[in-house]
This record gives structure tokens, sequence and C-alpha cells, in this order.
């Protein structure tokens, strides 16, 4: 196939990396297409991009994008099995299947992500806690070996399933994803929103509300002294009710902001509106399933509010036993630090996981979002530090900055993911920028 | 518009025509999709069956193997209601390469224009006998005048252009509406990754332009619009000067 030059960045921006890419748009091309001899760098492989950081990246190396490899294969209404091609998004899923009665079981919080990449980073919901990861409820799943063999494999199969259930693309091509769909009766949640008025009513009001089907807080990230910590909390069960299922109208960021449009005091305002638009005594309303799920997605394009020279996100999971001191610690960094952005969440995690890297454990997990300025590598280090001591991790979909050395701590099944890949690819074929920056392909 | 619409799509294995048969079914039609790889149309028909509950057959069809052409529209007079015909196949092969290989002239005009003629000639009649029915058939921008970079496909699609007008006026008659699409820059197999691409327009938005417009019986339909008018203006350019641009 030919290969196009292409730059390209993570959603987070920032510097580009330049790749020969290929976008095949039927099943014997992809074949062919990761087959073809690769350079020193190897082959990466890419969906639909929205990993924040260097996953589905590869300088000076190969790219097989599979956004066109789109297909829903099968759909039994009996078992809720639904069998897709990658390339299949979180927004086509929803819009075939909610009007039948069916929603996936876990999604990520943006709907253009695909199938593929919700594997590779064995996504988490604001369920997790009772959901558990994307990858608990694959059943089996196609996959092309970087020697180019066919295989299926399923849970059952054990170390092959694990090391590629969160496995970052470097197990090879998944083909064909089967998992099971929820089947949900109404048009969406009833939502209820609650403020917190610091860290320790959060924490709090998370424990009393631990059994709801979805629960997410918005954290003002901005917030010191005594409001330190202090947010939203949104807690939502299915209704049965028919919502309104009228189409948010949709926005698009048409410009790359300049660099100052986010600065303390906008975002300090913003922060204050925010909060103080829950009523104090709490509100409960009924929201659509898409606006509920994917509100980010209203607004085509938002990563361009950061400007051209991008944005982190950093996020952490640490365990409920030492998660207060570190979410703390990390919280007061992060105010002192005057970088935060608004987006910031967070949420309870489960101890629901599928893979060697996959990224939950039973804790706190915070996200928040940095411009990229000077000095952020020093902060997101501060920050790594804290989650480290604490006994938890970053999350590898949204990172782009951590090293080697901090991930082996943070990643001790590292070791069975590994062995797997010495076994399945000794040549290293399939590559990265993270897996290079994080020397994935190396020792553990 | 009560009796069961049917869309035969030729060369369905393309973006566009995969994200036009998406749509026309989604529209409530039924499809049948053309074209050489149908192991890989079978899963856009599960698809298509699967997300708009519309029957979605597969069918063998090569352009270049004209002598296949008559038995494909015998089996097709079996089809109920109106059938309606999207022709979007195509290859464009770099001009470089057919400078090098002037084989490769022959190849892309049999398959753009010439096998075009031989399966929408045979298909004629039947429609004719119908009296319904829409056809739709893919021309190019590059048809519209003759290029340095790209003329001998645009040649091959001006000749398909100057058909589809015979065709038009032909079937017009006898109530069947053909239509010409002359797409400009599309996201596609085609183009991917093509330097000096601009304002490209995704295939299912042209999908959608396509059964909007030949549901208002359009004749002519350059998508997205304003390519008429870049077209307008590069068909102006008096001959003298043209001939020195390399556009
Ligand atoms: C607004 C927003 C909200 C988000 N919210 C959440 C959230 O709530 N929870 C969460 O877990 N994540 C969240 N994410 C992260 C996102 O879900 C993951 O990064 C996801 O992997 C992105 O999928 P993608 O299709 O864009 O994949 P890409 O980012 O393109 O690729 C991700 C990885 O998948 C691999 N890959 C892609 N296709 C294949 C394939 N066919 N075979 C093998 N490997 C493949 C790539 O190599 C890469 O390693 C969010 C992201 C955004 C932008």
């Amino acid at each position: 196939m030919r290969k196009a030059a292409l730059q390209l960045t993570g959603w987070g921006r920032g510097p580009a990396s330049s790749l020969e890419a290929t976008r095949p748009e039927r099943f014997s091309e992809a074949v062919a297409a990761f087959s073809e001899p690769v350079g020193a760098h190897g082959l990466c492989l890419r969906g639909a991009g929205r990993s924040y950081g260097d996953c589905a990246l590869n300088a000076g190396g190969d790219a097989l994008i599979t956004t066109r490899l789109d297909r829903i294969l099968a759909f039994d209404a009996e078992t809720g099995i639904v069998q897709v091609e990658p390339g299949v998004d979180f927004r086509r899923l929803l819009q075939v299947f909610l009007p039948r009665g069916f929603l996936v079981p876990v999604t990520p919080g943006t709907f253009f992500a695909t199938i593929g990449g919700a594997v590779a980073n064995d996504v988490h919901g604001k369920n997790h806690e009772h959901a558990g990861s994307f990858c608990q409820h694959v059943t089996e799943l196609d996959l092309v070996l970087p020697d180019g063999s066919g295989r299926t494999v399923t849970p059952e199969d054990g170390a092959l399933f694990r090391a590629t259930a969160g496995g970052l693309g470097l197990t090879g091509l998944i083909t064909r994803i089967a998992f099971r769909m929820m089947r949900v009766s109404g048009g969406g949640v009833t939502v209820h929103e609650q403020r917190a008025n610091d860290l320790e009513a959060f924490l709090t009001a998370m424990a009393v509300s631990a059994d709801a089907t979805y629960s997410v807080g918005w954290i003002d990230g901005a917030a010191h002294g005594t409001r330190l910590g202090r947010g939203i909390l949104e807690t939502a069960e299915p209704c049965d009710d028919e919502i309104s299922r009228h189409r948010p109208r949709e926005l698009r960021v048409p410009v790359d902001f300049p660099g100052f449009a986010l600065n303390p005091v906008s975002i300090g305002i913003f922060n204050e509106t925010y909060f103080r638009r829950v009523p104090e005594a709490g509100r409960t309303r009924p929201v659509a399933w898409q606006k509920f799920l994917y509100p980010l997605d209203a607004i085509h394009d938002w990563n361009r509010i950061y400007g051209r020279r991008g944005f982190i996100q950093f996020q952490c999971v640490v365990p409920f036993e030492t998660g207060p001191a570190a979410l703390r610690d990390l919280l007061e960094v992060i105010s002192g630090s005057h970088r935060a952005s608004f987006l910031a969440v967070l949420k309870r995690m489960g101890a629901g996981r599928a893979g060697y890297l996959s990224f939950p454990m039973p804790g706190y997990t915070l996200a928040l979002d940095f411009p990229r300025r000077p000095g952020i590598e020093e902060l997101y280090e501060r920050l790594t530090a804290i989650t480290l001591d604490a006994g938890g991790r970053v999350y590898l979909a949204k990172d782009a900055l951590l090293d080697a050395l901090t991930f082996r701590r943070m990643y001790p099944e590292f070791a069975g993911f590994s062995e797997v890949l010495a076994s399945i690819d000794a040549s290293s074929r399939m590559q990265s920028d993270m897996a290079r920056r994080l020397r994935l392909r190396e020792a553990p | 518009m009560s009796e069961m619409q049917t869309w035969l799509v030729l060369g369905a294995s393309s973006a566009i025509a995969r994200a036009f048969a998406r749509a026309a079914a989604a529209r409530g039609a039924d499809v049948i999709l053309a074209g050489r790889d149908t192991e890989d149309l079978a899963r856009t028909a599960a698809d298509i069956a699967i997300s708009t509950g519309r029957a979605a057959a597969t069918i063998s069809f090569d352009a270049l193997d004209v002598a296949s052409h008559a038995s494909l529209v015998q089996r097709l007079a079996a089809v109920p209601g109106v059938l309606n015909v999207a022709l979007m196949f195509g290859t464009m092969p770099e001009q470089a390469a057919i400078d090098a290989d002037p084989d490769l002239a022959l190849s892309c005009i049999a398959s753009n224009f010439s096998g075009a003629v031989s399966i929408l000639h045979r298909l004629a009649p039947l429609l004719e006998a119908r009296r319904a029915g829409v056809v739709i058939g893919f021309g190019s921008v590059a048809g519209d005048r003759g290029r340095l970079k790209n003329y001998v496909y645009g040649a091959a699609k001006s000749g398909l252009h100057t058909y589809l007008a015979g065709l038009r006026n032909r079937l017009g008659r006898g109530g069947v509406h053909v239509m010409t699409v002359k797409p400009g820059f599309v996201d596609t197999a085609m183009t991917f990754g093509l330097p000096g691409l601009f304002l490209v327009a995704s295939p299912e938005f042209v999908a959608r332009a396509c059964l909007d417009a030949a549901a208002r019986r359009k004749d002519v339909l350059y998508v997205p619009w304003f390519w008429w008018g870049i077209m307008a203006v590069i068909r102006a350019i008096p001959e003298r000067t043209f001939k020195r641009l390399s556009i």
C-alpha cells in the first residue's frame, strides 16, 4: 500500500512525530499493510488518536491507522454480544444500539475513541468500581501477531490475552473484538449533583455514594487553603424514562487559542462559576445518555484551546489507604503551581483490570490538564513522585513524560508483559514513541 | 415513493461507496454491493444489515471483466421494486507512472471509462423497461479540464461525463434520472496523505449530498458545492495561458 508521510501528535498536541502511515480500508489490505517490511523504528498502530501522549506515535517509523476498518460484523440480541472491526468507534455503537436498548458496558469519556484503542488501553468509565474495565467484557479477539500469523485470543488463553488487553498495540493488530453489550431500558440517567467544600467532604461523599452505578467528580484544581480539593460529585442511575433525545448542539473550536487565553485568573473565574452552578443543596435531573457519557464531545477539537504548544494530562490512581494524604499532597502541588486547567476529574476505582499493563487499582483516580509550558516536566515529576510513594501509578493512555524506571516501579506486572513480547516479537517489530521512551521493548 | 427501493452500488469497496450504501440503507433502501473483493464486501453487508435492518447482498463485479457484465445484468433483472444504480468505481494511477508505462493509460481508461460504459449500457434497457429509478455516475472535477498532473484519468472521466449526459437524455424520457457527480477532494484511499489538498470532504458528507441531490433530481452535482466555482474559474482560463500552467 502507498504510504503517506504524516506529522501526527497525540490528543495533547505539542511536538509532532513524522511517520509513514497506511490507512487500510479492507480486511485483506490491513493484513497486507501490517505485514509489509518496516525500518529500524518498526511499526505502530493507531486508532482515533485520542490518547493524550505518545502511545500511538512512531517518529521516524511506520504507522497503521485503523479508523477505516469500521464495520460491525455481528450482533446477537440474545446474548448482547457484538463483534466489530477495530476502527468502529463508541459514537457508532451509541447510534446503532441505543435505540434498540443496548449500551456499551464501559466507555471512556469520548465517543471518538475506537474499540481497538479501548482494548489497547483497557479503558475505564465512570462506572469502574462496579463494571470493571473494558477488556473484562471482551469475550474474544482476533489478532495478527507481529510475524503476520493470525490468532483468536480469549480471556481463558491467559498470557497473550493479558498482554493484549492494555497492551498499547505492541502484541500486534487486533482485527476483531467481540464483547458483551449491556441492556438499558430508557433514554438516560438520573443525575444527582452535590457540592463538596473540601477534599475530606469530597472523599466522604464519594464513600457514602459508593453504590451508585455511575460516579464522577469535578475538582477545582485551583482551589487552595480551606477550599483545597473542593468540587462537585456527580452520581447517576439509569432511569426508565424516555428522555428527549434531541441531538446536543455540536460546536467546533475553529482556531488555536493564543497561549495566554488560559491563565490563573480566567481559570479561577471559570472554576468559581462552575462550582456555584450547582446549588448548595444539590440538584437532581434527568440527562440523556450521550450528554452524560460524552459531555466534552459536544465541542469538537476542544484541544485547540490550549494553543499550538498543546497540553499534558496527568492521571494517576492512588490506593484507598494512602489516597487521602497523597491527594492532599498532589492538590497542594497543583494549586501551588497555578497551572491547572479547568478540566479536572476525581473518581473512585475498583479492582477491575484485564491486562498486565492495565491502569486500574482500587483507589482514587485524579486527572488534570496542564498547558505545555516550560517547567511542566518538573511539575509532572513531582506529581509522579507523590503517586509512586503512595503506591499508585499514572495512566499510560494519558502519559507523555514518565521515565522508564518510574514506569517499572508503577507497573509490577511488566515482567509478564515483557515475557509475552519476547516470545511473539523477538525482533521488536512493534514500536512506538512511548515504547522507546519507557523502554517497553527492553528487559524489565 | 412507497415502492421498495434497491441501490446497486458498483465498486462498493471504496470509502465513498461504503458510506453511500450505509446512508442509502439508513434511508430505507435495500442495497446490493458489487465489487471484486466480495469477502470484504460481506463485512460491509453485515454492518449495513445490523445497523439499518435493511437487506444487504453482495455480488461479484469487475469493471475490467466486461464479458461478465451481461450475466450480471440478467441476475439483476430479478430485483423487485425500483432498481437504482450508483457507479462509484475508478482507479487513479499517478500521471508519472502512466508516462513511464503507457499500458497504464489503457487500463486507467478501461476501468474508469470502458468498464463503466459496458455495465451502464447493459443496464440501460433494464432501467428503461422499469420506467423508474436513479443512476448516479461518479465523474471527477479532473474531467473538466486536461491538466498536466492528471490528464489520462481526467480524459477517462471526461469521457464518462459525456456518456452520462447522453444517457441522461436517453433515460430521462423513460422516467429514469441520471445524475453526474463531480467530487472535489474527498478523504479516501485515493487521496490519503497526498500533499496540496484543501477543504477535504468526508465520504459520509459526499454520500449524503449525493442522496439529497438525487432526490431533487439534480443533473450534475459538484460536491462540496464550491467546486462548481473553482472549476468554473479553471474552465474559463484561456488555453493559451492554461497550457503553461502546471496545476
Ligand atoms: C476527552 C477524552 C476523554 C477520555 N476519557 C477516558 C476515560 O474516561 N477513561 C479512559 O480509560 N480513557 C479515557 N480517555 C483516553 C482514551 O479512551 C484512550 O486513550 C483510548 O485508547 C483512545 O482510543 P483511540 O481509538 O483514540 O486510540 P489511539 O489513541 O489512536 O491508540 C491508543 C492505543 O491503542 C493502540 N491500538 C489502536 N488500534 C489498535 C488495534 N486495532 N490493535 C492493536 N492496538 C491498537 C495504539 O497502538 C495505541 O497504543 C479519554 C480521552 C479523551 C480525549
